[in-house]
């Protein structure tokens, strides 16, 4: 068989809460650190302990690391779901599994190679203790991959070093492990298979990160200074990696008092409203959620979008409606951040595609927020916020300042005669607001009810007509300051291709392909709503356009629907929404389908 | 609503604060409230208490939900932002800008309804945080705004004005309040001026959450006989424990009271509250005591009003937080952005 070098996939079966996570996120650093364009995927239960998990890691040479399914080898530790584990192995691949018990021959594929390593035996009898012994079978197939796949020893023993230098017991065994699996397949196995990893230079100037920590780091570069939140799955590491960066950048030299404030909030509808106070007096302020956090938060969302006052909210999607699957990932909530709350209310929404964005877009969202004055959502999803991926280096610019808005000075108050809070406006449509405890010709009554572009109470419709019409107005001009789509175009293309966010890297997989057979299609990812003109260029300059995302009710057509002149007809939609990141092949085949059963698909 | 004009009726007798400001620079403007309603003697009890303690209107950020209550913020210091947030929000609403801005004086203003029932859980967790700031409920035992509907303040037997008698047991703020920790507690009735402007004085100059629950009936919905929140019901029950006497800073204690009756206690600003008893024996001071006197004394159908506990030494959320002093609303982004440098080393630990 032709050796695959640096272009394969594998899958990890694993115990949830057995230590497996170290072990894996081990074999994906490796993988980077030697040069190699990696994914690792963890496909997690919603369980802290004894359900069963997967990690699967992808290595591609041409830097295609969407998730792939077509697994090379299984490493198959998980002895509840072996069976169904070793089905899903592509036909001339390999299981790696726990010898120490004799395999059920029932289970046996012939197309198949098995490789048996007897782990619970190895660490039988190289520890004593219990969880040790569990905690180590992990790591000795760390040892045994490096053997079969050709991982360079000297990156895995650097990396143990590196984490357990002040845990000398620790980093003893841990090299133990790997050396006693390693050590077994050498001798033992076919090593190495005709699976290989090979040095290449193409990480160089990456890092691996995930979303959630990045966007955190986002919003300290931004200068954000109070955060309230609620505990949620798959958000919950935005606000951890946000206290854990304040903790490091935001002591006060001299008092170590803190330059921040989290409050941990009783609940998201606590927690946007502290947001909105805080922002109200002048903090950049956000909190971080995931949907059901969202459907909370609606009525507030509403007060920030009609008062006019800045939030910032990052939603990590899941899988919804109501709990769904929390550690399953989806892109379900685009319609309800673009919409929310009752009454007419319409967002900004920004859609980051990987952790460098994130980071990007955080910082972008307190702009945009402060700049119209009004709540942004930064869209990520499990998949983005959770797992690591390499990106490039996030990079930064000293001489960046915060966009504040129109805000008056103290002294811009002295100079005027009178305040109105909702007029004039600029060419925006925003009109310059005030911070309290500035200068009582600042002070207004900020409210949630009827006003007038005075500020003032009204109940007669035009008053009220003129500041929603404003409000409209105002989103509209937000659609060229929201960052613009991205764009691949081959020649003589005849469709076009809209994705978003986390589907990025599959899309522009799926399109190599489908040009390789001879399908030829412009790529246009867009990264906000409103929608500008060269989204509304894309739509109208191509006949068919499919629009791939995740979910079930194709939310992005509907919003490009509603909220462009394209037609809906020529839009088609490719969708995946099961709570796996999404795969080329799958958009390869939705593609495809609809081409070949022509105009009506 | 500040370019509404209001009449202009100056009185011969408007004296001048330490700030150089008279008793209309702390009004807002003209009530939409009906004539009577128990809110506006709030209101105007909030004034005076403003005033007297010279407070700069611009450092006075006034807050509230949605009732007829929650109105009256626009009715006090037009120098003053304010923010009529939703129903039963406030409470976050002025965590977080307390959170981001804590040189500001705070006052909530809340309904029965706004704080009892929709708003419950905001306005435990804003206690529990010990967050400065006077937080009002004008409690009338009814939803004012919605139209007479009972409230979860409604006592057993209390008629509604349809002669409706309440089933549900009352939630009471004050014992709510003790219960779950909250450092300053007290009732009041609005047609009582005297008692109400000195407890206000020394929330407003209390270092934590000062719950300032008021009787404050509602003329139109629920001010009949059989309504035991009516004016007439509680200027009967009412029973005052505890007369307040606010001392500003290095003034001097005029009033003398007979030895073992008052209580002193320093402010954290260096002013002093003198709690006189008026009453039965009472400690307020003693949580506990507190607790079982009150539960005792309303379970036999009066109404105790005054300051009924007082803790200064506990700490409020930013002590809890640890920030710093500055308000970080103000802090300037140079001190918040770790910029480039510190990001190349930090992602050094991505690799
Ligand atoms: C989410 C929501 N639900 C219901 C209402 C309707 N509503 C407005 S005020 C109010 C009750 C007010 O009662 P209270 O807080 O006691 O104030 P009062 O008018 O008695 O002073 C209700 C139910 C609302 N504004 N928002
Ligand atoms: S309805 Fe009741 S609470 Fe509302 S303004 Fe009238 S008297 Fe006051
Ligand atoms: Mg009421």
């Amino acid at each position: 068989m032709k050796t695959k070098v640096n272009d394969f996939a594998f899958k990890l079966a694993n115990v949830n809460g057995t230590g497996s996570a170290s072990a894996n996120g081990l074999l994906m650093q490796a993988i980077f650190r030697m040069g190699i364009p990696v994914s690792g995927k963890n496909l997690f239960p919603s369980n802290i302990q004894g359900l069963p998990t997967w990690y699967e890691i992808r290595v591609n040479k041409d830097g295609h690391t969407a998730r792939t399914s077509e697994y090379d080898l299984m490493v198959a530790m998980n002895a509840e779901t072996f069976a169904r584990d070793v089905k899903e192995v592509r036909s001339g691949g390999w299981v790696l599994y726990d010898s120490t018990k004799p395999l059920d021959k029932a289970l046996v594929r012939p197309d198949v190679t098995f490789l048996g390593v007897p782990y619970a035996k190895l660490c039988g009898e190289a520890w004593t203790d219990d969880r040790q012994r569990t905690l180590m079978k992990n790591i000795c197939y760390v040892g045994t991959l490096a053997a079969l796949l050709g991982i360079d020893m000297e990156v895995v023993s650097g990396m143990l070093d590196e984490k357990f230098s002040r845990k000398p017991a620790l980093l003893e065994s841990n090299h133990k492990a790997i050396e006693i699996g390693r050590r077994y397949a050498l001798e033992n196995l076919p090593c190495p298979l005709p699976l290989r990893l090979e040095k290449m230079d193409a990480t160089r100037d990456a890092i691996l990160i995930d979303g959630n920590t990045a966007a955190a780091l986002g919003c300290v570069y931004a200068g954000a200074t109070v955060a309230a939140w609620y505990p949620i799955t798959p958000s919950t590491s935005v606000m951890d990696g946000f206290k854990s960066f304040c903790e490091r950048y935001r002591l006060d030299k001299a008092t170590g008092e803190r330059k921040y404030c989290i409050v941990q909030a009783e609940d998201e509808l606590a927690a946007i409203g502290m947001v909105i106070g805080a922002s109200w007096m002048g903090a950049r302020s956000f909190t971080s959620t995931s949907g059901p956090g969202i459907s909370l938060m609606n009525e507030l969302i509403g007060l920030a979008y009609y008062a006019e006052i800045p939030a910032v909210i990052v939603d990590v999607q899941r899988v919804g409606p109501s709990t769904g699957m929390p550690t399953r990932t989806q892109q379900g909530d685009i319609l309800l951040c673009a919409y929310a709350s009752h009454g007419d209310t319409k967002h900004i929404v920004l859609f980051p595609s990987d952790p460098n964005e994130c980071f990007q877009f955080a910082v972008k969202s307190f702009d945009l927020a402060e700049r119209f004055q009004t709540p942004v959502f930064m869209l990520t999803d499990l998949d983005i916020g959770m797992n690591d991926w390499v990106v490039p280096r996030l990079e930064w610019d000293d001489t960046y300042r915060p966009d504040r808005g129109r805000v008056l000075s103290r002294e811009d108050l002295e100079k005027m005669p009178k305040f109105y809070r909702y007029s004039p406006e600029d060419e925006l449509g925003v009109a310059a607001r005030t911070l309290p405890g500035v200068h009582a010709r600042g002070a207004f009554f900020t409210r949630g009810s009827g006003h007038n572009k005075l500020g003032g109470y009204t109940e007669i419709p035009d008053e009220y007509q003129e500041v929603v019409d404003r409000l409209r107005r105002k989103h509209d001009a937000a659609k060229e300051h929201v960052p613009a789509p991205v764009f691949v175009e081959r020649p003589g293309a005849a469709v076009g291709v809209v994705t978003l966010g986390g589907c990025d890297r599959a899309v522009r997989e799926a399109l190599e392909r489908l040009d390789a057979r001879g399908v030829r299609a412009d790529f246009m990812r867009v990264r906000g709503f409103p929608f500008g003109k060269a989204v509304e260029d894309f739509l109208r300059e191509h006949e068919v356009v499919f629009v791939v995302e995740q979910n079930r009710d194709a939310q992005l057509r509907s919003l490009l629907v509603l909220e462009t002149e394209a037609p809906k007809e020529k839009l088609r939609s490719v969708l995946a929404y099961g709570g796996f990141p999404l795969q080329a092949n799958q958009v390869v085949d939705g593609i495809m389908k609809q081409l070949r059963t022509g105009a009506d698909a | 609503m500040s370019y509404i004009k209001k009449p202009v009726a100056r009185h011969p007798s408007l004296r001048p604060n330490a700030l150089g400001l008279t008793i209309r620079d702390y009004e807002g403007s003209m009530s939409t409230l009906c004539a009577g309603c128990g809110h506006d003697s709030i209101t105007a009890a909030i004034v005076r208490a403003l005033y007297e303690l010279d407070v700069p209107p611009h450092m006075l950020a006034k807050l509230s939900g949605i009732g007829c209550s929650s109105k009256t913020p626009t009715y006090f210091v037009s120098g003053a932002h304010g923010f009529n947030s939703a129903h039963g929000r406030m409470p976050a609403i002025a965590t977080g800008a307390n959170a981001a801005n804590r040189a500001l004086l705070y006052i909530g203003v809340s309904g029965d309804g706004d704080s009892l029932s929709i708003g419950l859980g905001q306005m435990v967790h804003a206690m529990r945080r010990n967050l400065r700031m006077l937080y009002v409920i004008e409690n009338n035992g009814v939803y004012g705004l919605t139209k007479g509907q009972f409230s979860a303040s409604s006592d057993i037997g209390s008629k509604s004005k349809r002669g409706e008698a309440n089933t549900q047991p009352p939630i009471d703020p004050v014992m709510l309040a003790l219960d779950i920790g909250a450092t300053y507690v007290a009732r009041s009735f609005s047609g009582d001026k005297a008692q109400l402007v000195p407890i206000l004085k020394g929330a407003l100059r209390h270092n934590g959450f000062a719950l300032v629950d008021v009787i404050s009936p509602c003329v139109t919905f629920n001010d009949h006989e059989g309504s035991t929140k009516s004016y007439l019901y509680t200027r009967k029950h009412q029973l005052p424990i505890v007369q307040a006497d606010f001392v500003p800073p290095a003034a001097e204690i005029r009033a003398e009271y007979a030895p073992g009756t008052v209580h002193e206690v320093r402010m954290h600003d260096g002013s002093t509250l003198q709690l006189h008893k008026v009453g039965p024996d009472y400690d307020p001071t003693d949580r506990r005591a507190a607790w079982s006197f009150l539960s005792e004394r309303q379970r036999s159908g009066e109404i105790p009003t005054g300051l009924l506990y007082l803790d200064e030494s506990g700490s409020d959320m930013h002590a809890a937080a640890k920030t710093v002093s500055r308000p970080l609303a103000q802090m300037p982004f140079e001190e918040l952005c770790p910029g480039e440098a510190a990001l190349r080393k930090l992602q050094d630990a991505y690799r």
